[in-house]
C-alpha cells in the first residue's frame, strides 16, 4: 500500500499576508493522501480553501508550513505528471483544438510527429474528432471542457487535478462529459493513475469519487472523511446513493460543540454573527424574500430537508449554504441536523407586506449582525451622523483580507438599505443616517 | 490512426503548384527588397554627399525620399517593438525593475521629444563620424521616442493583466519564459499593441518632418526624405511643392495602411480574449495572400520549427514558484535599501541638470520659463476646452449613427496621421496678411495635429452607448438639453477623457514647433515655453534647451498627476457602463 501512494500531503498550512503585515490563514493542518486508481473529493464552499490546496499540489504556489509530496519527491514547482482541468477551462483562445492540445507536448520538447500523434490520439479519445481546427470560441461549453480534458490528457499525467471542471456548464451537459469521463475511467483507457476533484456539488462528489474529504471555511480544514464504496456506474436514484447525499449535508452543516480558537469563521458550525469580524456573504434582499415564501408555503410549510430543498431551487452548496447562513444570522431560520425551519420571525416576515418586511428586517439586522449594529451605533454617536467608509474597512481589514472586507462591507450595506437601517452614498463614500428626501 | 491521417490530408483543398497569390508574394517581396538595397546604398555614404546631391523641388524625386522616410519609420517601430518586448516585460516581471521603469516611462512620455533632437544629434553624429548614417541614426531616433512609449505601456498593461488561469494553466504545463512570452504573453498583447502600433505611427509622422532636417547651431544636416522636401518647400514658399509632398505622404500613408496595418489588424483579431462574436471580423487581401501563398508558407515554417527549437534551449519552467509570490517579511529590507539607491539616483541626476543649466543660464531666468510655461499651459487648455466644445457633440451624434461612425473614423485616424506642420505655411501668410496677433493666432496650430485624438475616442465611446439606453432615454421622452446632460455626456465622458489627455500631451509636444512658424522669410513667435526651446535649439544654447526640456517636463507630469489622472479614474469610477 505505502508504495502505491501517488500523493501524500503532510500538514499543509497556507496563509496570505495581510496588509498590516499580519497573516490570513486560509489552510491549516491539512493532511491527505491519493493511492494508485483513486478519485479523491475535496468538497466544502467556496472560501474553503480547496482551490488553493489543489494549487499547492500542483506546485503553483508555496506552503507556509507542511510539504506536499508527489512520488515520494518533495513538491517544490510544478512537478512534471500532474495536470490540472480548470473551470474556467483555460485554453488559448488564439489557438485552435489541435493546437490547444499540443501546446502541453510541445512544452515537453518533444519532436513534431510524436506531438502529432499524441494529440490526435487524445482529441479521439476524448471525443472531439472533426473540431481539431476549430477556435475555442467557436464551440460550445461542454466541447471546450472536452479540449480542456484532451490537453490535461495527453502530457500523460501520473495526477489529474480536476478544479470544478463542470460548474461551468450547464445540468445537461456537466452529466454528459462527467460520465464520458467516468466510463473512460472506469474502462481503463485514460493514461492516468489518479485524480483529485475539487467540486461544491454534494451530488458530484457522490457520484465521482472513491472518497471525499469535507472542507470548513476559514480556515479551511478536513473536518471529514467520507468513503464512498458503491459500485460504478452509480445511479443518483439508489437509496443508498441519496442517503450519502444525506449524511454529507449533514456533516457539512453540523454544529462543532468545541470552542473555537479564533472568532473570525462563520458557519452553520456555530451561532454565527457574534463579531464585527464576521465575514458576510453578498446574499440579495430579493434571494432572501423568496427563500423564504418558498420555505413557508406548501408543501413545506415551515420545514425542510437541505437536500430535498436545494434540488427543489436547483442550488448547490454554493449557493444555498450563504442564504441559509444569512437567514440563520437574522433569526428567520435555524438550520438544524440537515433540515431547515423557520422561526417565528421567519414566518412572520413570509407573511408580511413589503413594508413591514422591510421594518422586521432592519430590526433584525441590527440586533443581530454585529458590524450593523456596529456602523449603526457610531452614526448615532456622531453629532453630524456620517461616518466615512475607510473607517469600518479598516476596523475589517485586521480580520479578513481587504477584498473580502470589501465584499463584507458591500453586503452590510445593502442589507441596511433594503432595511432602512442607514444610508451609504458611494460618490463621497461615506455612511450616513439619512436617506435622500 | 492512419484513418485520421488520410481524412486530415483530405480536407486540404488541391492547390496549383504555383498559384496567384505566390505572384503577388514574389513581387511585394522584390519591391521590399529594390528600396532596401537603394536606402543601404545611402546610408553608408559620406555626410559631405548630402551636399552633392541636395534635396530638390522636383516631383519626379518624391517616391525615392517618400521610401527614405519610410523606412527610417519602419526601422524606428522595429526598434520601438524591440524596445517594448524588453522594457515592458522586465517592467512586468520584476517588481523592483517595476518601481523604476514604470515611472521614468512616464516621464519619458512627457519630455518634449522635439527639443531633444539637437541634444541628441551630436551624439549620434559621433557614432558614425562623417557618414550620413550617425544623421539616419538621430532621424530615427527621434521618430522611436515618438513611437515607443504608448507602445510599451500598452504592453506592461496586458502583461499585468494576462488572465490568471492562463497564466496557471502554462506553468502546470512547464513553459519555460522564453515559451511562455511567445506562447502566451505576446499573443495575448497583440490586438492592443497592433492598436498602438497604428497610433504610434500616426504620432511618427509629426516628427519624421521635424526630423530629416536638422539646424544645430551652425549645423544644417538635411536627410533625404519627405521631411526635407517640405522644409524645403516651406523655406522658398513653393506652395506647389507643398500640395506634392501631401500628395506623396497620403500614398505613403496608404501603403503602410494597406500591405502593414490592415493584414495586422486582421490578423491579430484572432487573439482578441473576449469571445463574443459582434462587428465582422476584420479582413485584408494581403492578410489573404500570406495565409494562401505556399512560398510564404513554405518559408514560415522553418521559423516555426526554430521557435519550436528554441524552446526547448530555454530553461523549463517549474523550476521555482512565481517570483511575485513573496511574504511580506522576507523583502521589507531589500525594499528600503532598493530606495534608498534609486532616491540617491534621482538626486543625483537632478543635481546634475540643475548644475549643468545654472553654468549657462541665469537664476531668474529659471523663473521666467515658468512664467513661459504658464503661458503655454493657458494655450494648450483653451485650445482643449475649445476642441471640446467643438467635436465631442459631433462625435456623439456620428457615433450615434453607425454607419457615418465607419466612414468617419478611418478619416479622423488618418487627419490625426497627418502632421500639422505642413498647414503652418496657410497659417502664417493669413495671419501676416491679416496683421494678428501670433501670439494668439498661433496657437490653434498646436491642436491642428491632436484635437482628432477627441473626435475619434468620444466616437468610439458614442458607439458603446447601449441601444436599450437610448431606447429608454427616447421612451421617456428626455430630449434637448436634458438629453445631452443624463445621457449622451456622461456615456462617453471616460473616452472622452482618454482623448483629451492624449491630445493634451501632444499638444504641448507641438507648442515646440507650433509657437515659432515661418514661411519663406516671415518668421512669427508667440510666447511660450515652446518658442522658447525652439529659440534655444536654433542658437545651440544647450543649457537652455535642458532649462526648457525639464520646465516643459515637470509641467506635464505634474498636470497629468494633479488634473488628468484623478479626472479618468473618476470618470472611470462614476461613469463606467456595466
Amino acid at each position: 500500500m505505502e508504495s502505491a501512494v501517488l500523493l501524500d500531503v503532510q500538514g499543509l498550512r497556507k496563509s496570505f499576508p495581510r496588509p498590516d503585515g499580519g497573516e490570513l490563514l486560509v489552510l491549516d493542518d491539512v493532511n491527505l493522501r491519493v493511492a494508485d486508481g483513486e478519485i479523491v473529493g475535496l468538497l466544502g464552499r467556496s472560501g474553503s480553501g480547496k482551490s488553493t490546496l489543489l494549487r499547492l499540489i500542483a506546485g503553483l504556489s508555496r506552503p507556509a508550513g507542511g510539504a506536499v509530496s508527489y512520488l515520494g519527491k518533495r513538491v517544490e514547482g510544478p512537478p512534471p505528471g500532474v495536470a490540472i482541468v480548470f473551470q474556467s477551462f483555460a485554453l488559448f483562445p488564439w489557438l485552435t483544438v489541435l493546437q490547444n492540445v499540443e501546446i502541453g507536448l510541445e512544452a515537453l520538447g518533444l519532436p513534431a510527429a510524436a506531438i502529432r500523434q499524441r494529440a490526435l490520439a487524445a482529441i479521439d479519445l476524448i471525443g472531439l474528432d472533426g473540431f481539431e481546427s476549430a477556435y475555442p470560441r467557436e464551440l460550445s461549453g461542454g466541447m471546450r471542457q472536452r479540449v480542456g480534458f484532451a490537453r490535461a490528457l495527453v502530457v500523460h499525467p501520473n495526477i489529474l487535478l480536476l478544479d470544478e471542471p463542470f460548474s461551468a456548464l450547464d445540468v445537461l451537459t456537466a452529466e454528459t462529459v462527467r460520465t464520458d469521463f467516468l466510463d473512460l475511467w472506469q474502462e481503463g483507457k485514460l493514461p492516468i493513475k489518479g485524480v483529485v476533484l475539487v467540486t461544491h456539488n454534494i451530488e458530484e462528489a457522490v457520484q465521482m469519487c472513491d472518497r471525499v474529504l469535507l472542507f470548513s471555511t476559514n480556515p479551511g480544514r478536513i473536518i471529514g472523511e467520507i468513503v464512498i464504496d458503491l459500485p460504478q456506474p452509480r445511479d443518483r436514484l439508489d437509496p443508498m446513493f441519496t442517503a450519502l447525499v444525506d449524511r454529507i449535508y449533514v456533516a457539512m452543516t453540523a454544529r462543532q460543540e468545541q470552542p473555537q480558537r479564533r472568532p473570525t469563521r462563520m458557519g452553520m458550525d456555530r451561532l454565527p454573527g457574534t463579531g464585527i469580524d464576521t465575514i458576510l456573504p453578498e446574499v440579495s434582499t430579493n434571494l432572501v424574500s423568496g427563500l423564504l415564501e418558498r420555505l413557508a408555503a406548501a408543501p413545506y410549510s415551515g420545514r425542510a430537508d437541505l437536500p430535498d430543498f436545494a434540488s427543489a431551487l436547483h442550488m448547490e452548496v454554493d449557493d444555498l449554504f450563504p442564504i441559509a447562513e444569512t437567514l440563520q444570522m437574522l433569526r428567520f431560520v435555524e438550520v438544524e441536523g440537515g433540515d431547515i425551519k423557520l422561526t417565528e420571525d421567519g414566518t412572520d416576515f413570509a407573511s408580511a407586506e413589503t413594508d413591514v418586511r422591510k421594518h422586521l428586517f432592519g430590526r433584525n439586522l441590527l440586533a443581530h449582525v454585529p458590524l450593523a449594529g456596529h456602523i449603526r451605533r457610531v452614526l448615532d454617536e456622531r453629532a453630524h451622523h456620517t461616518a466615512p467608509k475607510g473607517r469600518f474597512l479598516d476596523e475589517l481589514e485586521d480580520h479578513m483580507t481587504p477584498d473580502v472586507a470589501e465584499q463584507t462591507l458591500r453586503a452590510v450595506t445593502s442589507w441596511a438599505r433594503y432595511g432602512e437601517a442607514f444610508a451609504y452614498d458611494d460618490h463621497n463614500q461615506t455612511f450616513s443616517l439619512e436617506n435622500p428626501a | 490512426m492512419t484513418r485520421r491521417a488520410s481524412t486530415l490530408i483530405a480536407v486540404q483543398p488541391r492547390r496549383p503548384p504555383f498559384g496567384v497569390w505566390d505572384a503577388v508574394a514574389i513581387v511585394l517581396i522584390l519591391g521590399a527588397l529594390v528600396i532596401l538595397a537603394e536606402a543601404a546604398r545611402g546610408v553608408a555614404l559620406p555626410l559631405g554627399a548630402l551636399d552633392e546631391t541636395p534635396i530638390s523641388l522636383d516631383p519626379g524625386n518624391l517616391p525615392g525620399y517618400a521610401a527614405r522616410t519610410a523606412l527610417r519609420m519602419i526601422t524606428a517601430l522595429a526598434l520601438s517593438l524591440l524596445f517594448t518586448f524588453t522594457y515592458a516585460t522586465l517592467a512586468a516581471r520584476s517588481r523592483r525593475a517595476e518601481q523604476v521603469l514604470v515611472p521614468l516611462l512616464d516621464i519619458l512620455q512627457s519630455v518634449p521629444i522635439l527639443g531633444f533632437i539637437s541634444v541628441t544629434i551630436v551624439f549620434f553624429m559621433s557614432l558614425a563620424p562623417g557618414r550620413v548614417l550617425g544623421a539616419e541614426f538621430a532621424a530615427v531616433f527621434a521618430i522611436f521616442t515618438s513611437q515607443a512609449w504608448n507602445m510599451a505601456f500598452s504592453f506592461y498593461q496586458s502583461l499585468r493583466t494576462v488572465p490568471d488561469d492562463l497564466v496557471e494553466a502554462s506553468r502546470c504545463f512547464r513553459f519555460g519564459a522564453w515559451m511562455r512570452f511567445w506562447r502566451l504573453d505576446v499573443p495575448f498583447a497583440m490586438p492592443a499593441l497592433v492598436w498602438n502600433m497604428m497610433m504610434s505611427m500616426s504620432g511618427g509622422w509629426f516628427f519624421v518632418v521635424a526630423s530629416e532636417a536638422i539646424t544645430v547651431g551652425d549645423t544644417t544636416v538635411t536627410l533625404p526624405g519627405i521631411g526635407s522636401y517640405i522644409a524645403l518647400a516651406i523655406a522658398q514658399r513653393d506652395l506647389v511643392a507643398i500640395g506634392w509632398a501631401i500628395g506623396a505622404m497620403l500614398v505613403v500613408i496608404a501603403i503602410f495602411d494597406q500591405l502593414m496595418f490592415r493584414p495586422l489588424v486582421a490578423w491579430a483579431d484572432k487573439f482578441r480574449f473576449d469571445q463574443g462574436t459582434g462587428a465582422p471580423p476584420p479582413t485584408s487581401w494581403v492578410l489573404s495572400m500570406v495565409r494562401g501563398s505556399r512560398l510564404v508558407r513554405m518559408a514560415a515554417a522553418p521559423v516555426a520549427a526554430a521557435m519550436r527549437w528554441s524552446y526547448r534551449l530555454s530553461p523549463k519552467g517549474g523550476g521555482a514558484v512565481a517570483g511575485r509570490e513573496r511574504t511580506t517579511a522576507q523583502s521589507s529590507l531589500g525594499d528600503r535599501v532598493f530606495t534608498a539607491v534609486v532616491l540617491v539616483a534621482v538626486a543625483v541626476a537632478i543635481w546634475q541638470i540643475v548644475r549643468y543649466v545654472l553654468a549657462g543660464v541665469p537664476l531668474s531666468e529659471i523663473a521666467t520659463a515658468l512664467l513661459l510655461g504658464l503661458a503655454t499651459m493657458t494655450r494648450v487648455f483653451v485650445l482643449i476646452a475649445i476642441a471640446s466644445l467643438i467635436w465631442v457633440p459631433i462625435g456623439i451624434k456620428i457615433g450615434l449613427a453607425p454607419r457615418l461612425a465607419r466612414i468617419v473614423q478611418p478619416i479622423a485616424q488618418f487627419l490625426a496621421a497627418f502632421p500639422a506642420n505642413l498647414l503652418f505655411p496657410i497659417a502664417v501668410s493669413g495671419i501676416v496678411a491679416f496683421r494678428l496677433d501670433p501670439n494668439i493666432w498661433l496657437s490653434p496650430l498646436m491642436i491642428l495635429g491632436t484635437q482628432w485624438y477627441i473626435l475619434f475616442n468620444v466616437i468610439a465611446g458614442a458607439t458603446t452607448i447601449p441601444g436599450e439606453l437610448r431606447d429608454v432615454a427616447t421612451n421617456l421622452r428626455v430630449r434637448g438639453w436634458l438629453w445631452w446632460r443624463k445621457v449622451a455626456l456622461p456615456a462617453v465622458f471616460p473616452f472622452y477623457v482618454t482623448g483629451a489627455i492624449t491630445a493634451s500631451g501632444g499638444s504641448w509636444n507641438a507648442s515646440i514647433v507650433a509657437e515659432v512658424a515661418t514661411w519663406g522669410n516671415d518668421r512669427l513667435e508667440a510666447a511660450g515655453l515652446g518658442s522658447y526651446i525652439a529659440r534655444a535649439t536654433e542658437a545651440g544654447d544647450y543649457h537652455r534647451v535642458v532649462l526648457g526640456i525639464a520646465v516643459m517636463s515637470a509641467f506635464v507630469v505634474i498636470i497629468n498627476r494633479v488634473f488628468w489622472r484623478p479626472l479618468y479614474l473618476w470618470a472611470e469610477r462614476k461613469f463606467r457602463l456595466g
